[in-house]
């Protein structure tokens, strides 16, 4: 199947559109949580909760022995939010730094979910087929109502996040001083977690235990370089999860049926790549640029300003000067002389050099300068 | 004394598991005071004004604020934190940070509209930075960070101003241009708690002063006990002799 062909078999084939849809709705609810997530310093909370899901799917799966989607991901549910709270209660109570508490948590819920599925795994009941889907997602299995389940959520978080938005950022940027306006912070941070929690569940089934971090960081990572607005960055970070869903998933259709999940991660982690190199203020390559643009800049400063000193001795500022004379003070060439000129900073006529009054104006308020870049 | 009381603090213990922070303070602040905390590091300074504002639970004691327990007076109380207990690389800009100081008056849910902008903008008149409102706080000075944080506080029209190390980190036309508000603070009738480290500008900054150590060494006005006696119980050292030697 072509791209081309992909887009429009998207709107006909039931399940094409709602593996499109899924994923798509996934990366945007991933997206928006994920900033408040990755602003927090929790990046790594979302790698404990999803691991910590897995034996909450497993002890579902035990109790009621059916498969059913919803219940299976109940389950996940409440072993997710069990293992989020105990890690905030560990930082909270004990001396542990949050580092700490998320790797024990992650490991020991991993660790018990493994055990419990190699057990249902062992049982005798040829039912327990397909549960290993939770620990790399399978998208193929999304049918439509698990997908209006997702669309269902994800309202819900973005009516909660316009409702609480004053809230939210005040949180982010300063919990104390949050607690001293009277807000009840454990409930603004309860609110966040719990939608947190709940976007990673409805992200099992599509990219798994395993992968689902990086759908809450990688769109907020990458977002966070194209802007300075907490509602852009959002925004945008719904946006680029949303894209990463839809394209990851024409990707996985269109090439032999390449696992959906892991490439809609690598296609979220491509933006990621994309925002750091190449965003205009935060990016590598123009921050690079800046720099060795501002070096040359200040380099041909550091001449005039020594030009500068020497017209300031005549009485005429446009007094013309031998380029002899500059000899004796490294930084200029023949190169940056002609680029002076061209800033009209000075005038040169065969071996002699004047110094213009824009020029005189410039070497005069060099240190009086705003930063070119806000 | 005739003056009104503004803050009363009885038998205020604070401790992190164990070790007591801060053991059985009794302060009584009077309204209308520019006061300094001193005392070492590891005193509790900043301890004591979060656990008034309830940041911090004590173990025991109670704080009043006018009379009544603070919880029901909070509007009346603004608190500018330690500046670098923020991410300062947050998405967000000058007057966004101080419209913030609105949020507490506006309550749950509710958006700030013009009105709270207007007064955001007023805030960022008084500490001279209304040309940077539209400014990243991330490209802004220390200094200039610090005055954003005064202005958020003063955004919130409070009675109290509890500020944290306000001078830690800023040049001196910073450190000018704060002191002079808290003065203008003081003028107006409002009381002003700073935890202080710089002991040499105490009598020239402020009226009224507390010496603390874990324990409280010392409180009231500037003139009567910021003395040799005071300062060697707080700090464990003659101080005087110890910087003249």
């Amino acid at each position: 199947m072509s791209i081309t062909e992909y887009f429009n078999l998207i709107f006909s084939d039931y399940t094409l559109r709602n593996i499109s849809l899924g994923t798509a709705v996934l990366g945007v609810i991933c997206g928006m949580l994920g900033s408040f997530a990755v602003l927090r310093k929790q990046s790594l909370l979302g790698d404990a909760i999803s691991h910590a899901a897995l034996p909450g799917i497993a002890l579902a799966f035990l109790i009621t022995g059916g498969k059913d989607s919803n219940v299976l991901l109940l389950g996940a549910l409440v072993s997710g939010l069990v293992g989020a709270f105990w890690i905030r209660g560990m930082i909270s109570k004990t001396h542990l730094k949050s580092d700490t508490a998320l790797g024990l948590i992650l490991s020991l819920f991993f660790g018990f979910g493994m055990m419990l599925l190699t057990y249902i795994q062992k049982q005798p009941n040829a039912n327990q087929a397909g549960l290993d889907k939770y620990l790399f997602g399978q998208a193929a299995t999304l049918v439509e109502s698990d997908v209006l389940l997702m669309i269902g959520v994800t309202g819900v978080a973005l009516l909660v996040v316009l409702l609480f938005w004053k809230e939210f950022k005040l949180l982010l940027f300063d919990q104390d001083y949050t607690k001293t306006l009277g807000f009840n912070t454990k409930f603004i941070d309860i609110l966040i977690t719990f939608f947190i929690v709940l976007a990673i569940v409805i992200g099992l089934q599509t990219v798994g235990v395993v992968l689902m971090s990086a759908m809450l960081l990688a769109p907020a990572a990458a977002a966070r370089q194209w802007t300075s607005s907490l509602a852009m960055m959002v925004f945008l970070a719904a946006l680029i999860g949303g894209f990463s869903g839809v394209f990851g998933t024409a990707i996985s259709a269109t090439q032999n049926n390449l696992s959906t999940g892991p490439v809609i991660v690598l296609v979220a982690s491509f933006f990621v790549v994309i925002s750091f190199v190449f965003s205009p203020t935060r990016g590598l390559l123009f921050k690079q640029i800046r720099l060795i643009k501002n070096r040359r800049d200040l380099k041909l400063k550091k001449t005039l300003q020594f030009m500068y000193g020497i017209a300031q001795t005549h009485e005429n500022i446009d007094h013309p000067h031998t380029i002899r004379i500059l000899n004796n003070f490294q930084g200029f060439t023949k190169k940056s002389l002609r680029k002076m000129e061209e800033n009209q900073w000075i005038l040169l006529n065969k071996q002699q050099w004047s110094l213009t009054s824009k020029g005189f104006k410039e070497a005069q308020n060099l240190f009086n300068q705003q930063p070119q870049h806000e | 004394m005739t003056q009104k009381i503004a803050i009363q603090v009885d038998d205020l213990t604070v401790a992190y598991n164990y070790k007591p922070v801060l053991w059985d303070i009794d302060l009584v602040i009077p309204q209308g005071v520019l006061m300094a905390i001193v005392g070492p590091n590891g005193a509790g300074k900043s301890t004591l004004i979060k656990a008034i504002l309830g940041i911090i639970d004590p173990i025991a004691g109670s704080v009043a604020i006018y009379g009544k327990p603070y919880k029901k007076q909070r509007k009346l109380v603004a608190y500018v934190p330690q500046k670098g207990s923020v991410d300062w690389d947050f998405p967000t800009t000058a007057l966004d940070v101080v419209m913030m100081g609105t949020y507490g008056s506006l309550g749950w849910i509710k958006r700030p509209g013009q009105r709270e902008k207007k007064a955001a903008l007023e805030a960022l008149e008084k500490v001279d930075m209304l040309s940077f409102k539209n400014r990243q706080i991330s490209q802004l000075s220390g200094g200039q960070q610090q005055r954003i944080f005064l202005a958020r506080a003063l955004v919130q029209n409070a009675s109290i101003y509890f500020m944290d190390e306000p001078f830690q980190g800023v040049d001196a036309s910073t450190e000018i241009a704060i002191i002079n508000i808290l003065k203008e603070l003081r003028k107006a009738g409002k009381t002003v708690v700073v935890v202080h480290h710089d002991l040499q500008t105490v009598p020239e900054y402020f009226d009224w002063v507390t010496f603390l150590n874990v324990k409280k060494i010392a409180t009231g006005a500037v003139k009567d006990i910021f003395n040799d006696d005071n300062l060697t119980k707080t700090y464990g050292i003659n101080y005087k002799v110890a910087v003249n030697k």
